[in-house]
């Protein structure tokens, strides 16, 4: 047991935790200011007395007031692209390739586990289950989704990938789309046929929907209640937990270490006597195992999937990914927790600074923006090596 | 079986000498059109006629008697079967829409090599632009959606649709340089990501700005949008022409939906023609280098950003105008009609026909259109028909009244797209017609690898 703990290489368990709190911290704090310093600015302008008009107070105390409500979920939210951007990452650092399809397989983990809870709700079991065995059953659904979330990337990596490796560049890429579009109308139609539905409701059970209220504070004539729902906390602690699981995989163990020699020259890690081929089933399938959590965890949080949930997210964690220098683990978790507050905020108060012309409708194109912009200005991401030039 | 196929290549090779591409090419003609003539309904019957365009391609024969035939054949053959079964004239203008919008895709990807994901965006540039000035929306602009008074006068004649064509070539192509810029550096994957984003910008744009000033009407789409107008006389000369064979005297509605498909037809020759004379020309050339190889094609001294915005720009323009052509056809424009299945979608008949490929490139959007509309709605049918009667899956035991009234396969054009472009990538990268370049490419491979064997 003692040698056991010894093998247990402390520091990359605690690195990981420590930069997603300065992370957390860093964008929480830098996005507060400029969001403060704009409300101040534009307090004594007609958005300022608009917002006076409406409730009663100032635009600065508004926004003050609004502030950690905004910044709770969009850590939620952030750390759900973040967990989605670490398949992307994982996936491009190893074979240089978007897999377009990890949107879907973010869907298939969150139908999965989705339909497990369903079935048992139908079955009488999760009205009468005690708040523990709520706890073990969403954690059962979340492992079944991680499953076969899993398997679905290993097969279709063997199936859709594999047999395109070293064709040019584009051709595996337009496999992937073309991978995404067959599984979205593959889970409508295994859904049509099973269920006769689409879209389907995370169940209600345990206490996850309730809120922890810290305090409520009054903003003019209404009263704004300041909290933290469960399941924004078990979205929370599922996430970090993965994510630090994750990184002490790719950095402190042997299979890691072969991960990243793959990743770095595939010719040279088999001529080391790594085989390759497992190497890059096994990313998949970790970048499966992630997706499938995190769309457990998205289906928990936003209660209404559909088949084509996992195109947006997919798409901002892929942002998330790019953001953070594509290819680097840490660079994903930034990019993840920086875009999910940039859209909370941006979906939070730009109603209110255009005076309702641009609001939350702008929420997913905010991302492309973003997107876009680091691509001009800093292509090779917030952490990332110059390699995204490289032909 | 292998004494079939030796039949099958004697027959392919001695149809191709003398006489007999004349008379196999007007056989088919024929055929088609009588079956099309005697069962206007049968599905059969709609594809003998429109396969008789690929035998008019292939077969060797005179090139005047190919112009003929095919004139006589998309002026007045396949009108007049047209108006007995408006449907089918529906078929083959969606077919000549998303033909040229395939030819369009087909320069950016297939020729210079970029993948764009968001090419729909082009399309409602066209689209939004006569949708705009060709309805009432500019005197709709200070009312919120669905609040107008009625009676609004429209902003322009409807004959000024052939200026705005014009206009929506030049704002498409206008759009491609704008979208083009900022993401000339990136390297193929970002790009497609990123063109990907710029194509749901402008559809989300679309769904949203009906708000502070109401340009696009929002979700609900402008609608009704004018048509060019059509004389009386072209009317009444149809009738007094053809009206004895048609069967039923021809009104305006069916006759504009003539009118339209010919406009495509234009439309569609004049992009064919542009483009077979770019493919060889220097730009054609230089797009060429690029794809294959970047860092050469800088080391040749080619000018990469101007080729490559070159390549946005045209293939945009291509789509600008069908957008204007369709949003006059349809009298509607709607931001549902430029979601991202759209682009994979053109995107997938590329694929299928083969990049850079002309032929190819008409004949995948002929194939997926005529899949998405005939084979999956036919399938469609099938099954409600199954649904009603008490046909039970004999092993089973299933009855097919059970199942599911979702399941409509019409609806799984997803399911279609994504097949094609899986199954093409794994075992035909090069499309069911390969471009010449390369095929010729092709062979050199091969002779390359006997040499090593």
């Amino acid at each position: 047991m003692k040698r056991f703990f010894k093998s247990i290489n402390v520091r990359e368990l605690l690195l990981p935790l420590g930069q997603l709190i300065v992370f957390s911290l860093g964008s929480a704090v830098v996005l507060s200011a400029i969001v403060l310093i704009l409300a101040l600015a534009l307090d004594k302008t007609t958005v300022g007395l608009a917002v006076m008009e409406r409730f009663n107070a100032s635009l600065f105390t508004y926004t003050l007031i609004n502030l950690p409500q905004v910044l709770i979920d969009g850590l939620t939210i952030g750390f759900v692209y973040a967990a989605v951007a670490l398949g992307y990452t994982m996936v491009y650092g190893v074979l240089e390739f978007i897999n377009f399809a990890h949107s879907e397989i973010f869907a298939v983990g969150a139908f999965v586990g989705v339909e497990i809870l369903i079935a048992l709700e139908t079955a009488g079991v999760l009205s009468r289950v005690s708040l523990g065995m709520a706890f073990v059953i969403l954690i059962l659904a979340i492992l079944a989704g991680m499953v076969a979330a899993g398997a679905l990337a290993v097969t279709v990596e063997r199936v859709a990938y594999r047999p395109l490796r070293g064709a040019p560049r584009l051709v595996p890429l337009i496999s992937a789309i073309g991978v995404s579009f067959l599984l979205q109308d593959l889970i409508r139609l295994v859904e049509g046929l099973t269920t006769g539905q689409f879209n389907r409701i995370f169940p209600t059970f345990g206490n996850f929907d309730q809120r922890l209220v810290f305090g409520e504070v009054g903003l003019g004539a209404t009263t704004i209640t300041m909290g933290i729902s469960i399941k924004s906390i078990i979205v929370i602690v599922g996430a970090v937990l993965m994510l630090v699981a994750l990184n002490y995989l790719v950095n402190a163990t042997k299979v890691g270490k072969a991960i990243r020699a793959v990743a770095q020259d595939r010719p040279t890690a088999s001529l080391m006597g790594i085989n390759v081929n497992r190497i890059i089933s096994l990313t998949f399938l970790v970048g499966g195992l992630l997706g499938g959590a995190a769309g457990v965890l998205y289906a928990l949080k936003f209660t209404r999937i559909d088949p084509f949930v996992g195109f947006f997210p997919g798409l901002k964690a892929f942002t998330a990914a790019v953001m953070g220098g594509i290819g680097n683990l840490t660079g994903a978790l930034l990019g993840g927790i920086v875009l999910g507050m940039l859209e909370t905020f941006a979906g939070s108060y730009m109603g209110v600074f255009t005076m309702g012309v641009a609001g939350t409708e702008y929420k997913d194109i905010f991302a492309f923006t973003i997107l876009i912009l680091v691509l001009i200005f800093r292509p090779q991401g917030l952490m990332g090596e110059n390699v995204s030039q490289k032909a | 079986m292998a004494q079939l196929q030796l039949y099958f290549q004697k027959f392919l090779t001695n149809v191709q000498k003398g006489i007999w591409p004349y008379v196999a090419t007007l056989a088919h003609i024929l055929l088609g059109t009588l079956l099309v003539y005697i069962s206007p309904r049968s599905t059969f019957a709609f594809l003998t006629l429109v396969t008789s365009f690929f035998s008019l391609y292939y077969l060797k024969a005179n090139s005047r008697f190919k112009l003929i035939t095919g004139i006589a054949l998309a002026l007045i053959i396949i009108p007049i079967l047209g108006v007995r079964n408006i449907f089918y004239l529906e078929i083959i203008f969606q077919i000549s829409v998303f033909a040229a919008l395939a030819l369009g895709l087909n320069i950016i990807v297939g020729f210079a090599g970029l993948l764009v994901l968001g090419y729909v965006a082009f399309y409602a540039v066209g689209a939004y632009l006569w949708g705009f000035f060709g309805s009432q929306q500019y005197y709709v602009m200070p009312f919120a959606p669905g609040t107008q008074p009625a009676n609004l006068p429209f902003l322009l004649p409807g004959d000024t649709f052939y200026l705005f064509l014009m206009l929506a070539i030049i704002a498409a192509a206008l759009t491609g340089i704008l979208i083009g810029l900022p993401v000339m550096r990136l390297r193929g994957d970002y790009l497609a990501i990123v063109t990907l984003g710029f194509g749901e910008v402008i559809r989300v744009l679309a769904n949203n700005l009906d708000k502070p000033v109401n340009l696009t009407n929002g979700p609900q789409g402008i609608t009704p949008i004018q048509r060019p107008t059509l004389p009386g006389f072209v009317l009444d000369g149809f009738n007094g022409l053809f009206g004895g064979i048609v069967g039923h005297p021809v009104d305006q509605a069916s006759l504009y939906n003539v009118m339209f498909y010919i406009l495509a037809l234009i439309i569609i020759i004049v992009i064919v023609f542009v483009t077979k004379n770019l493919e060889d020309a220097k730009v054609g050339r230089a797009w060429a280098a690029i794809r294959e190889d970047e860092t050469a094609a800088v080391a040749m001294g080619i000018p990469i950003v101007k080729m490559k915005l070159m390549a946005f720009a045209i293939g945009a323009s291509f789509a600008g105008a069908m957008g204007a052509l369709v949003a006059a056809s349809r009298t509607f424009v709607s931001p549902e009609s430029f979601s991202f299945m759209q682009s994979i979608g053109v995107l997938s008949m590329v694929i299928l026909g083969g990049l850079g490929s002309i032929p190819g490139v008409i004949l995948g959007a002929a194939t997926v259109v005529i899949l998405n509309l005939q084979i999956l709605q036919g399938f469609s049918l099938y099954l409600s028909q199954l649904r009603q009667s008490d046909a039970v899956i004999p092993i089973i035991n299933f009855a097919w009244r059970n199942l599911s009234a979702q399941l409509d396969p019409a609806k799984y054009q997803r399911l279609l797209f994504g097949t094609i472009l899986v199954l093409m990538m794994i075992f035909r990268p090069d499309g069911l017609i390969p471009a010449a370049r390369r095929k010729r490419k092709l062979l050199l491979e091969e002779s390359e690898s006997e040499v090593e064997e």
